[in-house]
């Protein structure tokens, strides 16, 4: 690891505006500091802050940046109000990580696109701009699908901020000229023709908090497929929201992982849901609208029929937790095995 | 601000909390907690695994909670309780998870054994181990090459006094 300047931030003022990198859990920055794939001139510790409280906030819940993993998904808040959210967070990371993690880290967190972490292969739009992509000939089993370009297809990695678009999570951020509030849906960025651009985020600003707005009624699943059971990055996921009354679909959200270069709501399967009765056939229906803009590769074509079945699954689901507990907190009936 | 440093200025010096007593360390801006607990304390019970928060192999506690700490910035420690395999019982004596792991026969080769047993202890103490799906579970970063798993959800189940709930057919 290069070395860097440390500075110690005590205050959020003191914080916002500092230049290089953030440290919080560490398990995304240290690990790219190893590989040679950041290196930051400086590194200001963040995790003094006192930005770790999660509570009650005009109908919904905020949760404080530097809240780990681990603490959200054991809030009872959290459990009761947003269950997606809760088994996200258990299936995404293993009990180490979720200790150290905080929530701000890991909507940050980078692509394990292979090409992007190891410097020995040159080709890289994300890691250098204009050195071209080495994935998209090379191998991309697991990269993205959806919202690719032909300058990159690194798949965004996180389990957490697909459950946290679903339930329409707001950022705040704080820059050296005060404060202001992004959607998480709107914060991560496609990578057209600038990949190295992943983020809203501006120099030396510094997410304070996540917003969740109350929860919409209904139940919520968060599904995740993967290559073994347990502590693994997504083949595929939804976290699927259902409002469902007298067998119709009021309200519907859908918001895949696994499969996107970001986390990638889906309005098209959400408008092919919205009015209609709650049956396979509708779910069937929405989940290849989903799909309908997918752009595979050889090695990650299965994804798409993939994660047509995950989208079905996740449907059925929420529907049987709604069902099972009337209408109210949505008991994840379906968690693809453990959570 | 209370550290600003850069190499190749001289090492920074850094006091930690390691098994309840306060050492003063020098180390350079970009250590790690593992290599500072190996190669400045002297406490190599923490293991080397894969350096990259994969393997678990290097798993401490930090303020009680499991920790990687080869992901762990040495200087960020400052303040807070670590401790170790080496401090988890008196000297001489062996903490009940270390008597199951050799009463069950938990490891083989042993490299990745302290940082399971420093998992299995947090398992138990956060009551997380009610049985061998939820042990599985909580144990999923620490790995085994030599594949001892059966026995170590035994011994865990052994300390937690939960043997025989959901302990199927092993893995």
């Amino acid at each position: 690891m290069r070395p860097f300047t440390y500075v110690r931030a005590q205050e959020v003022g003191e914080a916002a505006g500092q230049p290089g990198r953030f440290l919080a859990g560490g398990t995304t920055l240290i690990d790219l500091m190893k590989l040679d794939v950041e290196r930051p001139a400086q590194v200001t510790d963040i995790t003094a802050l006192p930005l770790v409280d999660i509570a009650e906030h005009g109908g919904g819940v905020r949760i404080g940046a530097l809240a780990s993993m681990a603490q959200v998904a054991d809030h009872p808040l959290i459990a009761a109000r947003y269950p997606a959210l809760r088994n996200a967070l258990l299936a995404g990371a293993s009990q180490q990580i979720r200790n150290m993690a905080s929530m701000g880290g890991n909507v940050m967190q980078r692509t394990r696109c292979p090409y992007f972490r190891d410097t020995s292969f040159t080709a890289c739009n994300k890691r250098e701009p204009g050195s071209g992509c080495g994935a998209i000939a090379g191998h991309h089993r697991k990269q993205a699908v959806l919202g690719t370009s032909d300058a990159c297809v690194a798949l965004h990695p996180s389990d957490a901020s697909v459950a946290l678009v679903a339930y329409g999570a707001i950022l705040t951020l704080r820059g050296p000229d005060g404060e202001r509030e992004v959607s998480l849906e709107d914060f991560n960025l496609l990578p057209g023709q600038t990949p190295h651009l992943e983020h809203d985020l501006r120099e030396g600003e510094l997410i304070t908090a996540i917003t969740l707005p109350a929860p919409p009624a209904g139940s919520g699943v968060y599904l995740k497929v993967r290559d073994r059971e347990s502590y693994e990055f997504a083949l595929s996921s939804c976290a699927a929201l259902l409002d469902v009354q007298d067998g119709v679909i009021r309200a519907a959200r859908v918001v895949l992982g696994g499969v996107g270069t970001k986390p990638w709501r889906s309005p098209e399967a959400e408008a092919a849901l919205t009015g209609q009765p709650a049956t396979r056939e509708t779910f069937e229906n929405a989940a290849r609208r989903a799909l309908a803009g997918a752009t595979p590769l050889e090695q990650n074509a299965f994804k798409v029929p993939l994660t047509a079945r995950v989208i079905v699954r996740a449907l059925l689901a929420a529907q049987a937790g709604e069902a099972a507990d009337g209408h109210g907190d949505g008991q994840t009936a379906d968690q693809g095995g453990r959570a | 601000m209370s550290h600003s440093a850069t190499l190749p200025d001289p090492d920074l010096a850094l006091t930690l909390s390691v098994n309840g007593k306060q050492e003063e360390v020098h180390v350079p801006v970009q250590a790690t907690l593992l290599d500072v607990l190996r190669e400045r304390l002297h406490l190599t019970g923490t293991k080397k695994g894969c350096d990259h928060g994969q393997c678990g192999a290097c798993t401490v506690h930090v303020d009680g909670q499991t920790h990687l700490s080869c992901l762990t910035l040495a200087l960020s420690c400052e303040g807070r309780a670590v401790t170790t395999i080496e401090g988890l019982a008196p000297e001489g004596g062996l903490h009940p998870m270390q008597a199951a792991f050799i009463e069950h026969d938990a490891f083989q080769c042993g490299y990745c054994t302290p940082g399971q047993i420093m998992s299995a202890v947090a398992c138990v103490e956060q009551a997380q181990a009610g049985n061998a799906d939820a042990i599985r579970e909580f144990m999923s970063g620490n790995l085994c090459r030599c594949a001892a798993y059966p026995q170590i959800v035994a011994a865990i189940q052994d300390v937690a006094g939960t043997s025989g709930q959901g302990a199927g057919a092993g893995q």
